[in-house]
């Protein structure tokens, strides 16, 4: 391992292109550093998390108050509705979720986690964002076509997706396609390096069970995430054809099948659920163990019932599609491997639960965010399983029943999850503290109004409120004095929620340019990119002074020891 | 719970309701135990000055056991909730009693049209009654229904009978209801189908026998296929 990771450094050139490459902005934008990749995709995600939430805030105003002049938008008429609840729903997954919990967070700590001094294939890494900026603009192009942005649903499904005649978005819908594939060129090119780092570049030392569990969930969730995107790409090529050269691949009037395309889908769909909570449990556990100051109550638990999870992840796709005219003595099997995997999820949390136990238990912003997690994510784990049983589900399909549950799911991971890592390691990547009562403030004022856009929509779910439409008069049943109040809240909760994170940037930006220098460890914590400086610099660690690992990362509380910490790259 | 919400209206929807109980018991046992624990933990193990957090490191017996027997009794509950849905889910889907009478739904851009069978009660014949987003059957009947799309996916959802089928193009998808009260309710589209499907709404009207049999004859005369 040590000759490796020595080799490594003399061998690519990323110094070369740092010191006789371009100066200036350029340097920023054709960096190989994996610091500034990081960067870039935690920015772009950061720019796409507000264009996403503008799109919620449009469609819920529509939704509480149907027929007015949103500010900042004006009417928004069917056609738009649908648009923009498609895009809000790819935009959160694909181009917030993915790019800030695994491209940047991955690309962020993993070499600095593993004592490297950079990314195996720093161009292929560069490489990899700039397909994905490329992603984004197409996204972006797909709204402003002639005839709108596409308004299918993130799942797409066809013929309505697959024909302009039904969907009434030509150009919109085939930009979104192509958009969507581009996404995940770019995420394969980012995980082949994630994979290949943590396997070859790791300090001398390090064994595959003294690897930070977020470094490890990061790099399951680009394993899950290789082995399932291949059949939606394929998919999504067919589509393509569907829509352009005019094939009839999902079209049962020549011989195709509309379902064929809902496989592919969630044979891709549902492991990349796993694919973006591994790495907001695997933050959740890091943060956990730091500021509990205990060592995870079995790492090894924690790393076993996330491959679990992930292989399981594999045979549970079709209970999105209980009653979408597949056999149903299929669905009886789904039933069954959906509700074991409550199983490893249930372990997991507990695992983390039972850490705090006997901990010393400091309430930092981090900390609060990943405790919130746990708190929110359990009532996202335990309202899937009203999902998962399919009878249940064949009340509560396509209702906001599952709006509210998968948001349970998603927010804690793709917000609170980022949040979560961006308040912990801040001051690793800018050297400056964040202001910590600002911190508690944007948190108090994220985490209230959450609950009070969701729980609301729970009650409208169970009301029999079903998803997508873009306003409720012509249901009467729905359209109840006391319905609209429901909305009202959650859409007031929102309006309220997105206020607040105006402090999230006041703070980030003044923290940035005055906050309180950090030092190279201010948590006291273990793993190693607490030991280098604070932002670290181009290559990490000084050539001659690379670390070198003499245990696990969570060593917290040791008896042997007087302080309560012990980094890994201390000699015994 | 969902009585609450909606009136049950088929035979088979307080199986469904009673299922939505049962994983709301088990899964809020452990849901409320796990949370208990949660905040008990952060208030009990709080930082005080001096105090030194415990080294464990999870393999110790005495502290491993709060995970593996939980572990276990969550499969446990696995295995009811399973049982319990795999009955309910036969009973609904995958089992079809004896009809009295068979209807044809179809789903297209952006309206319901339900074919009803008429006075001969055979489904397919001259005297079909057709209608466009009201559907009219009679109460204490099982009913087939034949559903079929022309154009894209749609989803045929019955809130108070807690029933959903999608409609697929090039298919025809047979399921069954047994009404078990009389009273006019909601008919939804729960598949996104569009830019009306806002607007995909229709009504079943439950009738007793005698009004039932009122309409057929007053809709004969007025509808051609």
């Amino acid at each position: 391992m040590a000759d490796t990771a020595v080799d490594v450094h003399h061998d690519h050139h990323g110094h070369d292109d740092h010191h006789h490459g371009p100066t200036g902005i350029l340097k920023y934008i054709w960096s190989t550093d994996h610091k500034i990749i990081a960067m870039q995709y935690l920015f772009t995600g950061m720019l796409m998390a507000i264009i996403g939430g503008y799109m919620a805030y449009v469609f819920r105003m529509q939704l509480a108050f149907p027929g007015i002049s949103v500010p900042g938008f004006g009417q928004v008429s069917p056609g738009e509705y649908n648009a923009l609840i498609t895009n809000h729903g790819s935009i959160m997954i694909f181009w917030v979720a993915m790019p800030v919990l695994i491209a940047a967070f991955g690309n962020y700590l993993i070499p600095l986690m593993i004592g490297a001094d950079d990314m195996v294939f720093p161009r292929i890494n560069r490489l990899s964002f700039q397909v994905f900026f490329l992603s984004v603009i197409v996204l972006m192009a797909s709204l402003f076509v002639e005839g709108g942005g596409f308004g299918g649903a993130w799942t797409s499904y066809p013929p309505l997706s697959a024909v302009a005649e039904y969907n009434q978005t030509n150009l919109g819908s085939s930009l979104w396609l192509i958009a969507v594939a581009l996404e995940f060129v770019a995420f394969l090119l980012g995980g082949i390096n994630f994979i290949t780092t943590l396997m070859n570049s790791r300090a001398p030392g390090m064994k595959a069970y003294d690897i930070p569990l977020v470094a490890w969930m990061i790099v399951i969730a680009s394993i899950l995430f290789m082995l399932s995107v291949g059949p939606l790409v394929a998919g999504a090529v067919m589509l393509l054809f569907d829509q352009t050269l005019g094939t009839g691949f999902y079209d049962p009037a020549r011989g195709g099948d509309p379902i064929l395309w809902q496989h592919l889908f969630w044979f891709f769909g549902h492991p990349e659920v796993y694919v973006v909570l591994l790495p907001a449990i695997g933050i959740t556990v890091d943060v956990i163990a730091t500021f509990a100051r205990k060592k995870i109550f079995g790492y090894k638990m924690v790393l076993y019932t996330a491959v679990a999870t992930g292989v399981l992840s594999f045979f549970v796709w079709a209970h999105h599609q209980f009653i979408a005219g597949i056999d149903p003595r299929m669905a009886n099997v789904f039933t069954v491997t959906t509700l074991l995997i409550s199983v490893p999820i249930a372990e997991m949390c507990f695992v983390i639960i039972a850490t705090l136990y006997g901990g010393s238990i400091r309430l930092t912003t981090p900390m609060l965010w990943a405790l919130a997690f746990m708190a929110e994510f359990l009532i996202g784990g335990v309202t899937g399983i009203f999902l998962g049983a399919s009878g249940a589900d064949i009340y509560f399909h396509d209702t906001y029943f599952v709006l509210a549950h998968f948001h349970y799911t998603f927010f804690p991971i793709a917000i609170i999850g980022s949040f979560c890592a961006f308040t912990y390691w801040f001051p690793k990547m800018f050297g400056r503290m964040m202001n910590d009562t600002l911190g508690k403030i944007h948190f108090w004022g994220t985490i209230i109004p959450f609950n009070f856009i969701f729980i609301p929509l729970f009650v409208l779910g169970m009301g029999g409120q079903h998803r997508r439409i873009y306003n409720f008069q012509h249901f009467p049943e729905l359209a109840t004095p006391e319905m609209f109040q429901l909305r009202q809240i959650a859409t007031i909760s929102l309006l309220i929620m997105i206020a607040f994170q105006l402090v999230f940037f006041y703070n980030m930006i003044t923290s940035w340019i005055r906050g309180e220098k950090a030092g190279k460890n201010p948590w006291q914590a273990n793993t190693l990119e607490w030991t280098t400086e604070s932002p670290p610099p181009h290559g990490n660690w000084p050539l001659d002074r690379m670390p070198v690992v003499y245990r696990g990362p969570y060593e917290y509380g040791h008896p042997d020891r007087e302080e309560d910490y012990w980094p890994q790259d201390e000699p015994a | 719970m969902l009585e609450r919400f909606l009136v049950q209206a088929s035979t088979y929807a307080s199986d469904i309701d009673g299922l939505i109980n049962l994983v709301a018991v088990l899964a809020g046992f452990w849901f409320l135990l796990a949370e208990a624990m949660f905040f008990w933990l952060i208030w009990k193990f709080r930082a005080r000055p001096g105090k030194k957090s415990q080294y464990l490191t999870g393999k110790e017996k005495h502290v491993s056991r709060w995970i593996t027997i939980p572990h276990a009794l969550v499969l446990v509950c696995d295995v009811f909730i399973i049982i319990g849905s795999v009955r309910v889910w036969y009973n609904v889907k995958q089992v079809l009693p004896e009809a009295d009478s068979t209807i044809r739904i179809i789903g297209q851009q952006w309206a319901w049209t339900f074919q009803h069978p008429g006075a001969d009660n055979e489904l397919d014949t001259a005297d079909d009654i057709f209608t466009v987003e009201d559907l009219h059957v009679e109460v204490e009947k099982t009913y087939h229904f034949k559903l079929e799309s022309r154009d894209v996916l749609h989803d045929f959802s019955v809130p108070v009978f807690r029933l959903k089928q999608d409609a697929l193009p090039g298919r025809s998808i047979t399921g069954w209801f047994r009404p078990t009260m009389t009273g006019e309710f909601g008919i939804q589209c729960a598949e996104i189908c569009g830019i009306g499907h806002g607007i995909m709404a229709g009504r079943i009207h439950i009738e007793d026998a005698n009004t039932h049999a009122a309409w057929i004859s007053s809709a004969s005369v007025a509808t051609t296929p």
